[in-house]
């Protein structure tokens, strides 16, 4: 029933990944003065990590079967810039916090995204509906990189009510994932309302209202489900954005998450961590799409059949 | 033929108030930007050590920043550049988007299932990290630059245009033109293109600051435009850096590139209800 | 035997930027228990308005009650508040709409829908009602109603959905069924299985029905009592028979014309000219003025009063006799 369904998504998922992976083999062992290309212009400590680990004098077919069964191990190979430091290693360091940061960024957006456009629906063109809505498009034009710095002005600055910098109390988590989140609230508020309105206008509301039930009742338990499911679909594009977004707080923050490592990786042409991190952040976002499908099929019953 | 849906079109447009505002600031900052380069003749790179982080003030408009520069004409160099990216960037992304949108629409069929099946997956990659890849690997280039921005926005008009080529297709016009006995390529030119050119203007209009935003983002990360040119997105996180010093280093480029931001998304939402009499707004 | 609903010079409109659509403008009539009255008319006659309103079911604004008296059971509708009223829809007052498909959530299970009147109205325990709602699915015709209870809307056809939403507004025993264009959306060989099950019912339960329809043919087979409607005014009340067979009304013989029969093939079938008037631009007169065959100068400048035709018979036109 449902599994055609899932067996469909898998079906498309596991050869894109397939592909994923052999062009990242590919773009590490060709990159352009690493240790596979004529200019070796990396240091001898860490040409020597890359020769033990890729065993260069094997044909390129075994490498690239080594490549997949490190992958499996979960092993992404040495640093190009920190001789003693593997790709793994700086992964779990620093993944763990940047999670903390999207699932914090990801908390908020849904919270404040869906009490915002779900008033708004209930009292539509009216002020709680114009305020939020104004705010909304604030959210959705101004980059995160305007609206973190600014937060922290008058936030941290001025007013000195949190601080601007540092991952150690849980003071130094609220600015980073409200900047993180404000963009994504507004988007996630804009489509609640919109949902809920549309479903408001629905026959099966009427039959729900000839019933006898009362206002809020419809509200929940028939209007939630239908309305909410823009927003369920949105969550896949959301988290890849949070994601995106999390390299630029990461930084404006000085948070030591796997964003701020990415950037700096990319500025120094540390190949392996970036196409390892690239690699592990397409997984994920293949995966957490994966999911949103599937929670989308449990809650739309019309879907399953398709 | 058509001119009545331009006008129809136009009319509607002005109606709607905050298009035309962002229409107006747009029109004026291009006017100053580009066309006033008196405005901006105390130069981008001459610094006056001993004027650094000065207040706004009669002689630098805007103040100046960390080297004594006048931030005004760095706000409008960095506003050609960011515009000019944009812009640049997006007519590549509309062309690859309309070729490709097109192609799958006009041959349809298993090919264009397939063409949009490819559309659906890239979708959800986040592209910015394919952008830095790129930057990465072949260096901070100009040409790349735009390159890289443009491939990040095509698939959004890929859709548009093949969904319009679909429609349009099996329109009666298309189908009366083909039994006058009017040739492929005529139909394409003078019936599909001019149909298709509404939508494909409001999409390249939704575009241009998404692209602004993605330039932006790079260059505040470093991997974008380079020393001695800066764009916006320096400019702001030169600001950043110093903003407890000096706010206005911060405000003054961040405030122009979201009023552009705002405006250009204004002016394109009001395009598209123009152009779509159905219109279902919120 | 006192009516259990009865309309009294009801008027309803709608505040719109183009002006006020009067959409019910003075109606009158009397539901009475067991009975089933047919509503009459053609889209836009108020037909349907005329039952959602008083029950609370159109959005107000822009709707404006501006009028009259609804009582059910003596009490006046018109007069209570929301709370009120839902106490009564869904309990003693139910309603049955005209398109199945969207008229049940399809995110929900059918019995997860059904069983709401009961749960709410007579507070009954989810497996009670349940239980309840399985019954009345199979009473409605429906071969395996646990199997149905379990299922999603989608997974039925037309003629089904139309059972389950029968079966959803009967579970609390309404004395009042109102029953909106039920079978417009079905086929013919369904249309007249659903007329039969309602009958059935209605019989068993001692049912009052509304029915509002443009089909005059369900009319024929499923009413004891007919209401004419027109532009937003009733033009002829009286039984089936007086309706079909002795009617003195212009509007109601042009339309019992019209329909097609077949054991009437005549060359061509008499259409009424013209089209219904706008209901903003409705005046003091009759609005079947442009459009009669039988106009006379007072049918422009006021609205006949009623006048009988037989015992309850009545109609509302200034011609006296139609040949």
């Amino acid at each position: 029933m449902g599994s055609t369904y899932v067996l469909k998504r898998l079906a498309i998922m596991v050869p894109i990944f397939f592909l994923v992976v052999t062009l990242v083999f590919f773009m590490i062992r060709f990159a352009p003065g690493g240790p596979f290309s004529s200019e070796k212009s990396v240091s001898p400590a860490i040409l020597k990590n890359l020769e033990a680990k890729y065993h260069m004098d094997e044909p390129l077919l075994s490498q690239y079967v080594r490549y997949w069964k490190d992958l499996f191990r979960g092993d992404l190979g040495p640093s190009f810039k920190h001789a003693n430091r593997s790709v793994n290693e700086i992964i779990e360091e620093a993944l763990p916090i940047s999670l903390e940061l999207g699932l914090l960024s990801l908390t908020w957006a849904v919270l404040i995204g869906v009490s915002a456009g779900g008033l708004a629906a209930l009292k539509p063109n009216t002020v709680y509906d114009y305020v939020p809505m104004a705010f909304s498009i604030l959210g959705i034009c101004l980059p995160t990189f305007v609206v973190g710095p600014v937060l922290v002005l008058v936030f941290g600055l001025w007013l000195q009510w949190l601080p601007v910098a540092g991952w150690e109390t849980w003071q130094d988590r609220v600015l980073p994932s409200l900047t993180l989140g404000f963009a994504y609230a507004a988007y996630i508020s804009r489509l609640t309302r919109g949902g809920l309105i549309e479903i408001r206008g629905q026959e099966f509301i009427r039959t729900a209202r000839a019933k006898g039930l009362t206002e809020k009742e419809i509200l929940i338990k028939h209007s939630l489900r239908g309305g909410l499911l823009p927003v369920v679909s949105y969550l896949g594009p959301a988290l890849a954005g949070i994601i995106t977004g999390a390299l630029v707080t990461e930084t404006i923050f000085n948070i030591p998450g796997l964003g701020r490592f990415f950037i700096e990786s990319a500025v120094n042409r540390d190949y392996t961590v970036v196409m390892g991190t690239s690699l592990l952040y397409f997984t994920l976002i293949f995966v957490c799409n994966f999911l949103v499908d599937i929670v989308y099929a449990v809650l739309d019953p019309r879907v399953k059949y398709v | 033929m058509s001119n009545s849906l331009w006008t129809d079109a136009l009319h509607r447009l002005k109606k709607n108030k905050l298009a035309l505002l962002g229409a107006s600031f747009l029109i004026l900052e291009l006017m100053i930007f580009f066309l006033i380069p008196v405005l901006a003749r105390l130069g981008y790179e001459a610094q006056d050590l001993e004027l650094t982080f000065a207040a706004p003030s009669p002689v630098h408009w805007f103040g100046t920043d960390s080297l004594g520069r006048d931030l005004f004409s760095r706000v409008i160099f960095g506003g050609r550049i960011s515009l000019t990216v944009g812009l640049l960037a997006s007519l590549v992304s509309a062309l690859v988007g309309v070729v490709y949108g097109s192609l799958s629409g006009f041959l349809g069929g298993k090919i264009d299932n397939s063409m949009m099946r490819i559309v659906d997956v890239l979708y959800a990659l986040p592209f910015i990290f394919l952008v830095i890849i790129l930057m990465v690997y072949f260096g901070r280039n100009f040409i790349l630059l735009f390159v890289a921005l443009g491939l990040t926005q095509w698939l959004t008009m890929a859709r548009i245009v093949r969904g319009q080529v679909l429609s349009l297709r099996h329109k009666e016009f298309i189908e009366a033109a083909n039994s006058l006995g009017l040739r492929q390529r005529d139909i394409v030119l003078k019936h599909l293109i001019p149909n298709t050119l509404g939508p494909v203007i409001v999409y390249l209009t939704l575009t241009v600051p998404s692209v602004i935003l993605e330039e932006a983002f790079l260059s505040y990360l470093g991997l974008g435009i380079q020393a001695p040119l800066a764009s916006w997105g320096t400019l702001i996180k030169e600001g950043v850096d110093v903003m407890d010093l000096a706010p206005w280093t911060l405000f003054f480029p961040a405030f122009f590139l979201s009023a552009t931001l705002f405006s250009l998304n204004f002016l394109g939402d009001g395009l598209r209800d123009a152009l779509d009499p159905k219109g279902a707004r919120d | 035997m006192n009516p259990l609903l009865s309309i009294q010079d009801y008027k309803a409109h709608f505040y719109t930027r183009r002006g006020i659509v009067k959409a019910v403008n003075g109606i009158t009539y009397d539901v009475h228990p067991g009975q089933t009255l047919a509503i009459v008319g053609e889209s836009g006659s108020g037909k349907s308005v005329s039952q959602l309103s008083y029950l609370g079911l159109l959005p107000s604004p822009p709707l404006k009650i501006t009028g009259g008296q609804v009582l059910f059971e003596g009490n006046d509708l018109l007069k209570m508040g929301e709370d009120q009223l839902r106490k009564i829809r869904g309990d003693k007052i139910s309603m049955i709409f005209q398109e199945p498909m969207t008229s049940l959530n399809p995110y929900l299970k059918i019995g997860s829908q059904m069983i709401e009147p009961l749960v709410i109205h007579r507070k009954k325990s989810k497996k009670e009602a349940w239980k309840l709602a399985t019954q009345a699915l199979e009473r409605v015709g429906l071969s395996r109603p646990d199997q149905a209870m379990e299922s999603y809307p989608h997974e039925f056809s037309g003629g089904m959905r139309q059972r389950v939403m029968i079966a959803m507004a009967l579970t609390t025993e309404p004395k009042l069924l109102i029953a909106d264009e039920p079978t417009t959306a079905l086929d013919v060989t369904v249309q007249a299985q659903i007329l039969e099950l309602l009958k059935s019912i209605q019989k068993e339960n001692e049912m009052a029905m509304i029915l509002i329809t443009h089909d005059l043919g369900v009319v024929a087979g499923a009413a004891d009592e007919v209401v004419v409607m027109y532009a937003g005014r009733v033009f002829e009340t009286g039984s089936v028979d007086d309706i079909f067979y002795r009617s003195q009304h212009p509007y109601t013989r042009a339309l019992l014309r019209s329909t097609p029969r077949l054991d009437q093939l005549e060359k061509e079938l008499p259409v009424i000219p013209g089209s219904p008037p706008d209901l903003i631009a409705v005046t003091e007169g009759c609005p079947f003025y442009d459009r009669c065959s039988y106009q006379k100068e007072i049918c422009k400048a006021e609205f006949p009063r009623e006048s009988s035709s037989g015992a309850n018979h009545k109609r509302f036109c200034h011609v006296e006799k139609i040949s």
